[in-house]
């Protein structure tokens, strides 16, 4: 009770805040807040309103209620295909190339020949936008014209690998990995940069072994670059488009929920309640990760 | 078409859909000088852009004083904008298709009514006219030229290996038959895209079951469910053997390729697809047949050939001026007749004039073949794309022939998704 009255007491003597001093602050939090309430939070209460209508961007808008969630469920075919393909995309990054990144981040930090070499060969990828980088895939992958057949010699029956849906998935998913591998790589790198390496001698000394140094000591102290690399990992697999667009755009296997949700709304087809109510999904899964990931760090902070 | 790169489109459709429009907004003013006419075009292809660049210096160069300014778009992000290009800030005159993918603008009142214009056309068929008019009859598009479908080959290959262009079905799947036995790919086929293999089916079907089915399934009156439409997908199915394997993963351009490599034997195309991937030299080799006689009840009636035009944009600020809008009558005017086709054609030889007044001396055998197959027709259609809504098309039709493409064993279960992804959009509103 004391300290608030304190404060008030304080206020009143000698004004913290003058006038301009008001004026400079709504100026500077307001407009980011207004920016934030207008392109973040207006489209996404806009798109969850919408995706109960039915509206083709030019007529009235009609409110359908559930029909258009009923609809997508039970009856588009690309739906399930599409939410699976963004949990792989997840579970590929987040097992496959993020640990490999890790893994080239370890052999580099150790100093192997051409070291730098190896570092920038990683990282290029990662300067190359992933439109691009479905470029460069359509170039290797093409069944007819593409390098990889060329090379594999085989041209009585050359593997489609871009347009069989059994198999273009995990090329695809390849191709991303190459440039998700970079990336990790490099934070990895400026993480194990940053490790005291009194932390290594000591346990050199007490006898262990490099797995367990590794293990035991270095990897723990990395946990905040392995929540970055988590988060990015996260947002990284569900915004997931342009290289799946740039090579078919996002059909016959290569489904992912973004794309659906550009189908339906962006182009002739102008279905956006049915569009919209994708996206709303789509902000529902993304949303599961995000509450999950600040409660842990919410809890990590009381902890520590 | 679906060449373009998402990046390309996404930086052209940024700047180019909104900047010209505002730049004509603040530009001239409402109303402007009267003589000046925008034209939103979706020719970005360097040979038709350069053509259509000439036949409007040749309109400006006739018409006293009254001038066209171009605002080019890329082609896929004009076809993708559309939607919000024709209710923001249009250009008094934009290039568009016939048919259905026109009709839907015009029942939205987003389009003018040209009919008046049309009472001083002369050279149009009468399917022309039907497919320049909205549901209520009136007219909205001048149409400008088109570009048959049928299947196309090689006249050397033919001529070298004794082939004879098939008049039936039976006769054609001889004929891939044999070319398989000479280490031919049959036919050559694509579908990366997701429109190339609707022209198959569109042929398909309306040999199988007449142009009044095909155009009813595609207004969303039949079901596809019925046996008629699992006929369609039974004879594509036999077909299939002698197609390309891998058709998902083939762009046209790759699958136009391997036609004029000889690697394939014949493709079902546009006109324009094979005219614009073989060489100069090799143009004269490029020859095709109606595509084949299924049930005879039917025969040959129905030709494919997509039909573009001009349109005046109700929303444009410029044509409510009384002098601008006259004008841009004028221009249409101009562009409806056979003289102002030819112009055109003269430098983009893939397509042919709509106008029985056109000059077809200067075309190319293989024009003057398309313009016999196409004046021969007793019904003309479309395309998938363009015979039916917009939605359907693109969201359940693309998907639908790739997974037919990719499985072709289950029939029951493809019209069974298709009709009832149908029912649901086609009763949306």
């Amino acid at each position: 009770m004391s300290f608030i009255s304190g404060r008030r007491t304080g206020q009143r003597g000698t004004r913290r805040f003058t006038r301009r001093d008001l004026v400079v602050l709504g100026v500077l939090l307001g407009i980011p807040v207004l920016l934030d309430i207008a392109i973040v939070w207006g489209p996404t209460l806009a798109s969850v309103a919408l995706s109960f209508t039915s509206w083709d961007g030019i007529g009235d808008i009609k409110w359908v209620g559930t029909r258009n969630y009923a609809n997508l469920f039970t009856n588009y075919p690309q739906f399930w295909p599409a939410a699976r393909h963004n949990l792989l995309w997840l579970g590929f990054l987040g097992l496959v190339a993020a640990p490999f990144g890790l893994l080239l981040a370890v052999l580099i930090d150790k100093g192997v020949r051409f070291s730098r070499f190896y570092q920038s060969t990683l990282y290029m990828p990662v300067v190359l936008s992933l439109a691009v980088v479905g470029f460069i895939a359509q170039l290797i992958f093409s069944r007819d014209q593409g390098a990889l057949n060329a090379i594999v010699g085989d041209t009585r029956t050359p593997t489609d690998w871009l347009g069989d849906p059994d198999l273009n998935i995990w090329m695809i998913l390849l191709a991303a990995a190459w440039r998700h591998t970079g990336y990790v790589m490099i934070l990895y790198l400026a993480g194990l940069k940053a490790v005291d390496p009194s932390l290594k001698e000591a346990a050199a000394i007490d006898g262990a072994s490099e797995t367990q140094t590794f293990f035991r000591i270095v990897f723990p102290t990395l946990r905040p670059v392995n929540v970055i690399v988590g988060v990015i990992t996260v947002i990284e697999s569900l915004r997931a488009f342009d290289i799946v667009y740039a090579v078919n755009h996002g059909r016959n296997g290569l489904e992912l929920l973004s794309v659906l949700v550009t189908d339906n709304i962006i182009g002739e087809a102008s279905r956006i309640g049915f569009g919209s109510a994708i996206a709303v999904v789509l902000l529902a899964v993304s949303l599961g990760f995000v509450v999950t990931y600040l409660v842990q760090e919410l809890r990590g902070e009381k902890n520590r | 078409m679906s060449r373009r790169s998402l990046l390309r489109g996404a930086a052209v459709g940024a700047g180019a859909v909104t900047l010209p429009a505002l730049l004509t907004a603040c530009g001239s003013g409402p109303g402007g000088d009267g003589k000046t006419i925008t034209l939103g075009s979706n020719s970005s292809d360097p040979v038709p852009k350069k053509a259509f660049a000439e036949a409007f210096s040749a309109y400006a160069a006739q018409s006293d004083g009254r001038k066209v300014k171009v605002n080019t778009v890329d082609h896929n992000t004009f076809q993708e904008n559309i939607n919000r290009y024709l209710q923001g800030k249009p250009d008094d005159v934009f290039m568009w298709f016939a048919g259905n993918r026109m009709q839907f603008f015009a029942e939205k009142g987003l389009l003018h009514d040209i009919s008046d214009n049309w009472h001083g056309y002369k050279g149009f068929s009468a399917a022309l006219k039907a497919q320049s008019s909205g549901a209520d009859g009136k007219q909205y598009l001048t149409p400008y030229y088109y570009y048959p479908w049928a299947v196309f080959h090689r006249k050397s290959l033919f001529t070298e290996r004794g082939y004879q262009a098939p008049k039936t079905l039976d006769e054609y799947v001889a004929l891939a038959k044999q070319m398989k036995k000479d280490k031919l790919d049959p036919i050559a086929f694509c579908d990366k895209d997701g429109w190339p293999a609707m022209g198959t089916f569109d042929y398909i079907n309306m040999r199988t079951n007449g142009y009044e089915f095909h155009k009813s399934l595609m207004a969303g009156e039949e079901a596809w469910t019925d046996k008629r439409v699992r006929e369609v997908f039974d004879t594509w199915r036999r077909l299939l053997p002698y197609c390309q394997q891998g058709a998902n993963g083939r762009t046209w351009q790759e699958a136009a390729t391997s036609l004029q490599k000889r690697d394939a034997g014949m493709a079902v195309f546009g006109l324009p697809h094979p005219g614009a991937q073989f060489s100069k030299t090799e143009q004269g080799d490029l020859d095709f047949f109606p595509f084949p006689v299924i049930n005879p009840e039917h025969g040959q009636d129905a030709v494919e050939a997509p039909i573009d035009g001009f349109l005046l944009a109700k929303k444009s600020k410029n044509l409510k001026n009384k002098k601008s809008l006259e004008s841009a009558k004028d221009l249409l005017k101009w562009l409806a007749t056979g003289k102002a086709e030819d112009i055109y054609l003269k430098s983009d030889p893939n397509n042919i004039a709509v106008n029985d007044q056109a000059d077809t001396s200067q075309y190319s055998a293989l024009q003057k073949k398309a313009v016999d197959l196409v004046s021969g027709a007793k019904q003309i259609s479309q395309f998938m794309d363009r015979d039916t809504r917009p939605d359907f098309s693109s969201t359940v039709m693309i998907p639908a022939i790739q997974k037919f493409i990719s499985s072709p064993n289950d029939v029951d279960g493809l019209v069974n998704d298709i009709e009832r992804q149908k029912k649901s959009i086609f009763t949306s509103d």
